[in-house]
């Protein structure tokens, strides 16, 4: 198990370290290397919460993407990772205090998250674009535009009427509003 | 949506990102803090008119340097935690460094003080306003430290507010020997650590609600 785990960190280390330079094709491969990792470390501990596991995928997801910044390239991916889908997760759990959920054990080990994953994809059961139209236009249309459907900045700045960077800014500041609401609803 | 769309969506135009960029907004909100706490001890305080004369003695660098390094230490452990998965172990030696040596420097001022002069040493003169004025003055750089720790990833809440809140009040330590008369090991040993307290423990218990993200 472990040299696996070690070649997954090395893997996962390399795609983020691209992922940094600003490398889109490394940050999707390590997006979507990382995701059955979340979900198989999420099912295992919130077995009495199943319907929440892959709602908690996403949130994660958005919550290592707003976060990225602090990943520190000397440090192991595996522990950065691990840290914030334990953060998340118990964030979660504290929202539901009383639940048994709480009782479930919590692994403090670093390396815990890359050992297993779980290849499925699912649906989850909070629909991020229905989150997405509570956002003002600013930050929802460009999202909408680079984000879903794939246009350049330039092309959803003509689009939109707004200037490029106010493009970025509109992704980056809506990115972080649905983490938050995200974390409001619960 | 699904989870592999939001993978998509989230890769698109992925931009280059900066890992400097947590240590500086941490270093500019401290900056930020300590410099406007000098207006607020002016109008609140003033400056210790023997300051002058205050510079020449050891004592004074010692107690400036004190509060400098723990604010140094705090910074670095407040940085460590503002990023997930960070180990703090050394940190957290390290901070301790500054703490062991003024008291090391207070026991020994008070082993070689006459039974007389002892309670002097702890007390001063100003021990009744120090603890107070201290976090007065760590107030800018609390809100900023919170603010620039909240703008990155702490996992661990409490702990984060609390560090963020030393370093506040460090900082606000370090504004307040600009006023202070006090020259003793033992009431800096005390009443400034006191001080620096408060802003560690409003941080520690803000840090749940305030940090979350």
């Amino acid at each position: 198990m472990k040299p696996a785990s070690d070649a997954r960190e090395a893997r996962l280390h390399k795609l983020m370290v691209a992922a940094l330079r600003g490398d889109a094709q490394a940050y999707a491969g390590f997006l979507r290397e990382l995701t059955p990792f979340l979900r198989a470390y999420f099912r295992r501990r919130l077995q009495s919460l199943p319907d929440d596991v892959e709602d908690l995928v996403q949130e994660t997801l958005l919550a290592v993407h707003n976060s990225r910044h602090t990943y520190d390239a000397g440090q192991p991916v595996g522990a950065w990772l691990h840290a914030i889908a334990r953060y998340k997760m118990v964030d979660l759990l504290r929202g539901r205090a009383g639940r048994e959920a709480l009782h479930d054990p919590l692994d403090e080990e670093s390396g815990a998250l890359l050992i297993e994953s779980a290849p499925d994809a699912a649906e989850a059961r909070r629909d991020l674009r229905v989150l997405l139209r509570q956002l003002p236009d600013k930050q929802r249309l460009p999202i909408e535009y680079v984000k879903i459907e794939g246009l350049s900045v330039a092309e959803a700045a003509q689009r939109t009427g707004l200037s490029e960077s106010a493009v970025k800014v509109g992704v980056h500041r809506g990115l972080k509003s649905l983490a938050a609401l995200i974390g409001r609803r619960q | 949506m699904k989870t592999d769309e939001l993978i998509t969506a989230l890769a698109a135009g992925a931009e280059p990102v900066d890992s400097r960029a947590p240590s500086r907004r941490l270093l500019l909100a401290a900056a930020a803090g300590a410099v406007l706490g000098l207006p607020l001890m002016l109008v609140l305080l003033g400056v210790n008119p023997r300051l002058a004369q205050d510079a020449q003695l050891p004592m004074f660098w010692v107690k400036l340097a004190f509060v400098a390094a723990a604010a140094a230490a705090a910074f670095a452990i407040a940085l460590r935690l503002a990023k997930p998965g960070m180990p703090t172990r050394q940190a957290t030696v390290v901070l301790s460094i500054p703490f062991a040596l003024i008291w090391l420097l207070a026991a020994a001022a008070l082993a070689t003080a006459s039974p007389g002069e002892r309670q002097a040493l702890v007390m001063g003169s100003t021990w009744d306003v120090c603890p107070l004025n201290i976090a007065k003055l760590s107030l800018p750089a609390f809100v900023l430290a919170l603010w620039a720790m909240r703008s990155l990833a702490p996992t661990r809440l409490p702990l984060a507010g609390a560090a963020a809140g030393l370093l506040a009040g460090a900082l606000g330590a370090t504004v307040y020997t600009l006023h202070c008369p006090e020259m003793a090991a033992p009431f800096i040993g005390l009443w400034y650590v006191l001080g620096m307290l408060v802003p560690t423990v409003a941080g520690a218990l803000l840090g749940r609600i305030v940090l979350r993200w």
